[in-house]
């Protein structure tokens, strides 16, 4: 493997049901800074069947060029082709750099193509940048520049860790959606387009697709939820958790409880978060008129990030809060809702 | 039919962590459970054996303590346990086991491989579908389901907003979710007869068809740069301000940390 | 010596452990509260072989040994005492006096379900008049053609009416002994069920709630001949010997409710804080931690010996003695002082340390009161 020969920032451009999937247009705003430090060009990788219409989006995310493989073999999300597919491009058009999302299909996809081009594939990047390896120059051994440094979490977030891959390419990456920031788009930009077709022939490896089940929205439990909206004997009466609801819902979360709303008769059991009722480890934990007893605390002092609204400065929920905001909860909680969604809906 | 399940010992991340100076993890160090991604699928195999009839095997690359994870599944129902262990496998990244580990499975009969999606210490979710490329194998990942059908598996591949359910002819690789099904527990008998059970050792000789240059630290194209213990956080920010305000600063701090 | 335990052992208890965290511990406040007999997890536990541990596999059980046995019921007993005496009465007073003393018909018939957990099992020695002075009994057993007719009662029968097979002891006649006449006991089987077998009293308990505990009325209740458990005659010797491996169990038990409320005092000490400092700071409470510890180290000392002592000796009724004395008494003290350092917290019933109290005191009273056990340890040392 000439090392030389691979250049550019590659990202595979996710499409499903021919909708590019938001974690593509994270990427290529990612791929943006990386190719602006490496010298060279972002080029989105898009396979499917009658994709082509979809390029012109891909280039007003930051997609300098797109290669586009169309195949009827394409139109659903099979491993096999898909392998095919993406390796064929690899080995064709080299890029020293691709990332792909850690999605249901990226992190099937990703695996399976960087063992086929015999690469090392890092997955969950939460952090990506372009640096040298090894970090600090270590006599005898010689220091790589412009090589793709990927810092990740492991060991179930115990521990951070920076990855490279000095001696292969492409260096691969999956990223997980919500974490790069897609950039504003640039309205009318256009890429220069490539059609490429490896060719496909349906070996063992393909599977056959008997149905499509797409699913409904169910009840999440609490301990799976990664965005939780609290709520403790301050928000006052059941119905008034209803406001707690709203913000629940605009941002993608779930309601849970402290144990004196539970013993109220306000919430059931299983929404409980505490020493006798659930432990969670959300990404975020918003508690909102709970006081911070440490038979709460115990069930939620692993989250993320802890957001707390209370009238009372002197609560000990503060004590554990990344943000802590003393206030009227009935007061600030609407407000934020409005504001949340009126951000959400321009961001669209 | 024959099932081969991989599966790994790994530290229960719900204590501490270690490390060696090169930045590997040092496993000797730690409190061990098998990897709740493996149980699942090994639970699965358990299920198409009480079902269809089965021969399971168990497969583990890892320290020479990593036995006890092949007893473990004994004990729940495996047949048979293969153990991969040589000093020169050590410190492998994803492309290294998932090669060390087609290297002893090719050495068994199998119509089925079943892996955990992902081990709960690397969280790559790499190792399963990197096996069945080096195999040649068709691989499901993220199966919510399995079933048999002659000489074919009907599996629910599961995605975000759906699944596919997905006929594929063994041999094949499925992958699976600790969600699959609730792992069934040991037997006390179950125990005391493992211990008594041969256990196949393997070591870098027993491979088949793998290059020395792909194997270990050596053979692992990713490299560590560098890692550390995450920091358990203290007390944070507290802000008295009227709503209006109230409302920007958590919408501020809610954007600073992509969750909008 | 090695006092390490196998790697079988461990791994044994690390499935117990498991079972009692996630199936038992969620249930046993409830269990307590609603003092309903957790039937779903006696059914869980028969599907992974916990109700025939120490019994042959030819006979349908685990074939395991009786440390294996008293660590099942020790990690049951850690979350919820109800849980672990169930099994413990099943396996020790039921399956045992069959293994010992049936015939092979009898095994088959009753041993294999009550191992598989498809039947469960009592113990019927207890009345009214006959606690500690077991000989006190009253329960008739006359034999009628091919019949054995039983009349009486039998009280505080521990899963009273949830079993299905109950081992009862009942007078057969009288025998002279040393030129007195004494009462001849005999052992039987009775089934659930069998015309004249009925059930009085349900008790209600200070501790081990969801155990059912009833009265056992039979009334011209006939069972077959075959039913004989063991020889005529030796009724008495089969239910001491029976309580000797009882007793392991209980000690199982008391050792496990002292483990469990000794863990929860250590993790509450740590956590609740007065005066600025988290009261596990404090040397009182460190010093009684220390005996605590001590002590429970100690009563699982004397289990694992006792328990190791049935697989090896055919007597070993000193060693249950002594394991069945110190764990009760050491149960009953670490759950007290639980509950003390805890403060108000401990008298609250959703704190675990004020049930394992309540459930401890039993220990020190059924399977033989520790008063008993002082009188076989004593009559051992002064024979």
């Amino acid at each position: 493997m000439n090392l030389e020969e691979y250049k550019g920032v590659y990202v595979f451009a996710q499409q499903v049901d021919n909708e590019i999937s938001s974690i593509a247009f994270e990427l290529l705003g990612k791929a943006k800074d990386l190719a602006k430090d490496l010298n060279t060009e972002v080029t989105a990788v898009l396979l499917g069947a009658g994709i082509k219409g979809l390029a012109d989006q891909l280039a007003e995310y930051g997609a300098d060029k797109v290669i586009i493989v169309d195949d009827p073999e394409l139109k659903d999300y099979r491993t096999e082709p898909y392998a095919h597919a993406l390796s064929s491009v690899i080995n064709q058009y080299k890029p020293e750099i691709m990332l792909v999302g850690a999605t249901a299909i990226g992190r099937d996809l990703g695996p399976r193509v960087s063992a086929r081009v015999a690469t090392g594939l890092t997955a969950d990047c939460t952090v990506l940048e372009i640096g040298d390896f090894p970090l600090q120059a270590v006599p005898g051994q010689e220091q790589l520049h412009n090589q793709l440094l990927m810092t990740r979490p492991a060991f179930g977030g115990n521990t951070i860790a920076t990855i490279a891959c000095p001696y292969n390419r492409p260096q691969m990456a999956t990223v997980r959606a919500g974490v790069m920031q897609k950039i504003e788009p640039i309205k009318g930009a256009k890429a220069n387009v490539e059609e490429f077709n490896p060719g496909f022939t349906p070996d063992n490896k393909y599977v056959e697709i008997l149905d499509i089940v797409k699913s409904v929205a169910e009840t999440v439990d609490i301990m799976d939820a990664k965005i939780l909206v609290s709520g403790g004997r301050g928000v006052g009466s059941p119905e008034n958790f209803k406001i707690l609801e709203d913000l629940a819902e605009v941002l993608g979360g779930t309601v849970s409880c402290s144990r004196a709303v539970v013993d109220s008769g306000w919430k059931p059991k299983d929404l409980q978060v505490g020493q006798t009722g659930k432990t969670v480890r959300p990404n975020v934990y918003f508690a909102i008129g709970i006081s911070g007893a440490i038979q709460h605390v115990a069930g939620m002092e692993e989250s993320d990030i802890i957001v707390a609204i209370n009238k009372d400065a002197d609560a000990p929920i503060f004590d554990v809060a990344d943000y802590g905001v003393v206030g009227d909860l009935n007061k600030i909680v609407p407000k934020l809702t409005e504001a949340l969604k009126a951000e959400i809906a321009a961001a669209k | 039919m024959k099932i081969v399940v991989c599966v790994k010992q790994v530290p229960d991340t719900a204590g501490g962590v270690k490390f060696n100076p090169d930045g590997t993890l040092d496993r000797g160090a730690m409190l061990t459970i098998m990897n709740p991604d493996d149980k699942a699928g090994l639970e699965a195999a358990l299920r198409l054996k009480d079902q269809y009839g089965a021969e399971v095997t168990v497969v583990t690359m890892g320290l020479p303590k990593a036995e006890e994870v092949l007893r473990e599944a004994m004990a729940m129902g495996a047949d048979k346990g293969v153990l991969v262990t040589d000093r020169v496998l050590g410190g492998a990244d994803t492309w290294a086991t998932s090669t060390t580990l087609a290297g002893a499975i090719r050495n068994l009969e199998y119509d089925l491989i079943i892996t955990g999606r992902q081990a709960i210490d690397g969280d790559t979710a790499q190792v399963g579908p990197q096996i069945s490329e080096h195999l040649d194998i068709p691989v499901i990942s993220y199966a919510q389901d399995i079933k048999i059908e002659g000489d074919s598996v009907v599996v629910e591949r599961q995605y975000e907003d759906r699944y596919h359910v997905v006929k594929a002819k063994m041999p094949c690789l499925i992958t699976a979710l600790s969600e699959l099904n609730e792992p069934r527990y040991m037997t006390p008998g179950g125990i005391f007869d493992a211990y008594k059970q041969e256990i196949t050792v393997w070591g870098r000789a027993d491979l088949k068809d793998v290059d020395d240059a792909n194997l270990g630290l050596k053979g692992s194209p990713t490299k560590i740069a560098k890692a550390s213990d995450k920091v358990r956080k203290g007390a944070g920010e507290k802000v008295s301000l009227d709503p209006d305000e109230s409302v920007s600063y958590i919408v501020d701090k809610l954007k600073v940390k992509h969750v909008i | 010596m090695d006092f390490t335990l196998s790697k079988e052992h461990e791994m044994a208890r690390a499935l117990f452990k498991e079972f009692a965290e996630k199936e038992v511990k969620p249930l046993a406040q409830e269990v307590d509260e609603t003092e309903v007999f957790p039937r779903e997890t006696v059914e869980k536990m028969a599907k992974l072989g916990f109700l025939g541990i120490p019994v042959p596999k030819e006979y349908g059980g685990q074939g395991c040994d009786p440390l294996t046995y008293a660590m099942c019921v020790e990690e049951l007993s850690k979350v919820c005492g109800t849980t672990g005496v169930i099994v413990s009465a099943h396996t020790s007073l039921c399956c045992d006096p069959i293994m010992t003393y049936g015939t092979e018909e009898q095994k088959q018939k009753y041993l294999v379900p009550l191992a598989k957990g498809e039947k469960l099992g009592a113990f019927g020695l207890t009345e009214p008049g006959a606690g500690t002075d077991a000989q006190g009994q009253q329960t008739k057993a006359v034999l009628d053609g091919e019949e054995w007719v039983l009349n009486g009662s039998k009280c505080f029968i521990t899963n009273g009416k949830e079993a299905d097979v109950y081992v009862i002891f009942a007078i057969t006649g009288t025998v002279e002994k040393r030129g007195r006449l004494q009462k001849e006991i005999s052992a039987f089987i009775v089934e659930k069920g069998t015309p004249g077998f009925t059930f009085g009293t349900k008790e209600k308990k200070m501790g081990i709630r969801g155990s059912s505990t009833y009265e056992l009325i039979f009334t011209d209740c006939r069972i077959p001949k075959e039913n004989l458990l063991g020889q005529q005659g030796k009724g008495f010797n089969i239910a001491m010997h029976t309580l000797d491996g009882g007793r392991i169990g209980i000690a199982s038990q008391a050792l496990g409710l002292a483990e469990g409320a000794l863990d929860n005092t250590v993790a509450y000490v740590k956590e609740r804080k007065q005066f600025g400092r988290a009261i596990g700071a404090f040397q009182n409470t460190q010093f009684q931690l220390a005996d605590m510890a001590t002590k429970v180290e100690a009563a699982q000392l004397l289990v694992y010996k006792a328990a190791m002592a049935k697989a090896t000796q055919k007597v070993y009724s000193v060693e249950a003695a002594k394991a069945k004395l110190y764990a009760a008494e050491v149960a009953m003290e670490v759950t007290t002082k639980a509950v003390q350092l805890h403060g108000g917290y401990g008298y609250i019933r959703e704190y675990d340390v004020e049930r394992m109290m309540r459930d401890a005191k039993i220990t020190e009273i059924y399977e033989g009161t520790s008063e008993v056990q002082r009188m076989v340890i004593s009559g051992a040392l002064l024979k």
